[in-house]
Parts: C-alpha cells; structure tokens; sequence
C-alpha cells in the first residue's frame, strides 16, 4: 500500500514538474521582458557562485592529477597524466562537479527564497502590483541558472587544469607549454562540444527544479527548509540522470 | 464600490465560502469578523483575483472580478490597495525599493523625482519617512506594518483591503495601526474592507460589521447592534 502511494506520489510530482517547465517554455518570450532582474540574477546565481566553484575546481584537479599518477608510474605511461586528467576533467569532472556544487549552492538559494517568498505573500503581492511573479522570479532565475552554468564550467575546467598542473610538478617536471600541448593535443572536438551542451541542461535542471520546490512551498518555515533541502537532492540526482542520457547520446552520435 | 454575491469557494470536498454576500460603500468601513480558518482571507483574496470563485460575483468598481483577463485586472488593481496579513514586503528590497515596486510596475509614467516625493508622502502619512533606506528586517514589527500600509497608499487606492491588520502585534501597537486605518480612512477618503477578529479593531473602526459564519454572511449590522445580539454564535464574539 505505502509502495504505491509513493509511486503515485513519484508520479505526481514528475507531472507537476513537467507542467512548471513547460509553463516557463510558454512564458520565456512573451513580454513584458524582465531584462533587469535576468542581470541581476546572472550576477547573483553565476557571479557570486565563482569563488566557490573555482576553488573546488582547483583542488579537484589537484587531487585528482595525484591520486592517478602512481597508477601511471606503475605502467611505464607517466607522461600521458596531463592528457588523461585533462580529458577526465574537460569530459566529465568538471561538468559534473561544477553542476553538483551549482546544486548545492543555486539549487538550496532558489528553493528557499522562494520558498520564503511563498509563506510570507510576498510572490501574491508581486501579483498584486502588476507583476507577473512566474515572470519575474521564475524565468528569469531558469534563464540565468542556464546560460550561467555552462560559463562556469569552462572557467572551472581552466582552473582544475591549473591544479593538475600544479599536481604534476609536485613529483615531476613539466614546462606550462608542455603541459598544455599534451591536454589539448589529446582533447578533440567531440571532448569539448557535449560537456558543454550538457551544461546548460544541468543548469536548466538546478533552475527549474530550485524554482518548483520553492515556489510550491508549504508549511511555513519548516516548508522553506524542506524545498531547500529536496531542491538539491532532485536537481543532484537530475544531473546524474541528465549525464547518463548525454553519455547514451555522444556515444550514439560516434562522439566517445 | 464593491458588491460580492452569491460566493462560493471550495478546496476540495471542503467549502470555505457558502452562499456569502457583502457591499462596501463609498468611504464606509466594513469588518468581516470571523474565527481563524472561517475564510475570511480566501474572500478578500477572491476580491483582489489571487483566487478564483467557484459561483457568484465579485463587482468592484464595476468590474466582474472573476471574469476579467490579466491585463484588465491590473488596472482594476491600482485602484485597490491590499494590505496583507504577513506585510509581505520584499526582503531583497529596501523599504524605498518596496513602495516603488507597485509604482513601477503598473506602467505608470513617472519621473524619478514624482516617484521620490510618492514614496516621500507615502512613507510620512504612517510616520517612517526616516526609513526610506533601511531593509525590512531592520523594522519592528510595528514599523514593518506601518511600512506595508504606505505601500498600500502609494497608488492612492479607492479601494482598500486589510487582511487581519493586528495580528501579530501587542496590544499598544495594534491600537496604533488601529489609530492610522483610521486617519488613512479620513485622509484618503477610501473605502475599507477590513478582515479582522480583534474586538478592539472592530470596535474602533467598523461602519458596519459583517459576521463570516460556517462560509456565509451569518448576521450584519453596526458594533452596537452586534454587542447587543443574544444569539450564542455571535456573543462568543463580543463578550
């Protein structure tokens, strides 16, 4: 009995989600056009997560460039670590790490501001005062988290480099031209291109799922605590999910 | 000014709104009175077109509430002012960015220094003209009232809508939001609906009072008529 009424509760919230994203897809271009508060909210959602994510970034190239090397020392292969953790990183790490720590940070923020503009009338006095407040607190978030996400994950690919780098030379010698010639002449095109597309769709994930829990928050207080709370663990687990159909699609399309 | 008929609202199998009728005259002041979760919020939301009726009509200044699109309830809504229960003002903003929000966004065409002097007079009439540039948090609960209530007047509403003014206050706070509901009323001339279950609101404010039982207009009169009244229901109120 409790089994089927979690599936149906499952259920439920997939469609009621689906509903919210395609309710933003309905809305995204008709006017009136919330150019100031997008600004505002790429400034709030990616400017402000930067520290965060390059420091991750760094000491996850870092790690990881030390944690492979005795594995290659053991096979004669040293000299291919710059590419191996480059591709590792450029591929896949980065992505997918950056979007975790987007989740944790954008995904959390979202869902309780929302969320606490939900229990305190605040989103139905935005009604109130000739806005839409889907508009306005909802695409413009969706749309930031979205196009901000994939930028991230370009500078937090460069900087985790910079730790392997870094990483490299701790037990080694390696000129920066040279390091450099050997990641980029191991990543190709088809490296690069999907771990960025899939970015924006991890960071339409972390808005659009950050945004439903909060603006569906009930319960007062214990309510906003609750949408920060499953708004991460959803969007975490839609970035894996999102990952593995990504995977499937490079690898049909020859890209692996 | 404002005519509801015939309202009915139900959230799934359990109406909130039975049946349920009240007017509000030209600068009279109306007080719904009823026990917490008898509706009263769901009728002045139905009011203001945060929630749909289920059956029955909703004038406003001569417009069918429930039947207006958004455009034509954006217009109907710069003439009604809505001050919630929660104040509801905007944590991200400070409190001059909160009374230029409406004045922003109703498409009115004004200059920076028109809008200044609006938020200017708004923020005198309830006596915080000081802080303009705080952020809400900063306020006491009293001021965040009284902050909320200026940016109810910005837009020089006919219409005004109290959702439970006083809850939450003490008691010497409660009189003097009580006291400025009053002084707006004079200064602004505009009709109030007024939601409310403190006695001493009703008392020191009501026109008229209508009392909201089981989802329907139970009884309606003045605060004299309702303190005498020997019908149970009504005397837990007042006693």
């Amino acid at each position: 009995m409790l089994h089927s009424q979690n599936w149906k509760q499952f259920l439920e919230e997939t469609g009621d989600l689906s509903r919210f994203a395609g309710r933003f897809f309905a809305q995204w271009f008709r006017p009136r056009h919330e150019i100031a508060e997008f600004l505002r909210q790429c400034f709030v959602i990616g400017y402000k997560s930067l520290p965060l994510v390059m420091l991750t970034a760094f000491i996850m190239g870092l790690v990881l460039t030390m944690q492979i090397r005795p594995f290659l020392v053991d096979y004669g292969v040293e000299s291919q670590l710059p590419a191996m953790v480059g591709i590792a990183i450029v591929r896949e790490i980065g992505p997918v790490i950056t979007a975790l720590i987007f989740a944790g940070k954008i995904g959390s923020s979202i869902g309780a501001e929302l969320g606490s503009m939900k229990v305190t009338e605040q989103i139905d006095a935005m009604e109130v005062s000739g806005t839409n407040p889907f508009k306005y607190l909802v695409v413009t978030r969706v749309l930031a988290a979205t196009l901000t996400l994939p930028l991230l994950v370009m500078l937090a690919d460069a900087v985790a480099l910079y730790g392997t780098y870094l990483g490299v030379n701790i037990r080694g010698t390696t000129s920066f031209g040279l390091f450099w010639t050997q990641v980029f002449r191991n990543l190709t095109f088809g490296d690069v291109l999907p771990a960025f597309v899939k970015s924006f769709f991890f960071g339409f994930a972390v808005g659009i799922v950050g945004c439903y829990k909060g603006y569906h928050s009930k319960k007062g207080t214990e309510g906003v605590g609750r949408s920060a709370n499953s708004a991460v663990v959803l969007s975490s687990i839609l970035i894996f999910i999102i990952d593995l159909i990504a995977v499937q699609i490079t690898d049909v399309l020859g890209l692996n | 000014m404002l005519s509801v008929q015939h309202l009915y609202k139900s959230f799934g199998s359990h109406t909130v709104l039975n049946d349920f009728c009240v007017e509000l005259y030209d600068g009279e002041n109306v007080v719904v009175l009823g026990k917490s979760g008898s509706g009263k919020s769901v009728l002045i939301k139905c009011i203001i077109g945060l929630l749909k009726p289920d059956s029955g009509s909703i004038m406003v200044l001569g417009e069918d509430i429930p039947s207006l699109n958004d455009e034509a309830l954006d217009k109907i809504r710069m003439k009604i002012g809505f001050l919630f229960q929660s104040n509801a003002l905007y944590d991200s903003m400070t409190v001059r960015q909160n009374l230029e929000f409406p004045l922003r966004r109703h498409s009115i065409n004004l200059g920076q220094e028109q809008v200044d002097q609006l938020v200017h007079n708004a923020l005198d009439d309830v006596g915080l003209a000081h802080t303009m540039d705080m952020m809400p948090a900063e306020l006491s609960g009293g001021m965040r009232k009284r902050v909320a209530l200026a940016r109810t007047l910005i837009l020089k509403p006919s219409i005004i809508l109290y959702d439970e003014p006083t809850t939450g206050l003490d008691p010497i706070t409660s009189r003097e939001i009580i006291q400025l509901i009053k002084s707006v009323q004079q200064k602004y001339h505009a009709a109030s609906l007024i939601i409310s279950h403190d006695m001493d609101c009703v008392r020191m404010v009501a026109d008229r009072v209508v009392m909201l039982i089981e989802g329907r207009n139970y009884r309606e009169g003045s605060y004299d008529a309702m303190i005498s009244e020997k019908d149970p229901l009504i005397k837990a109120f007042f006693e």
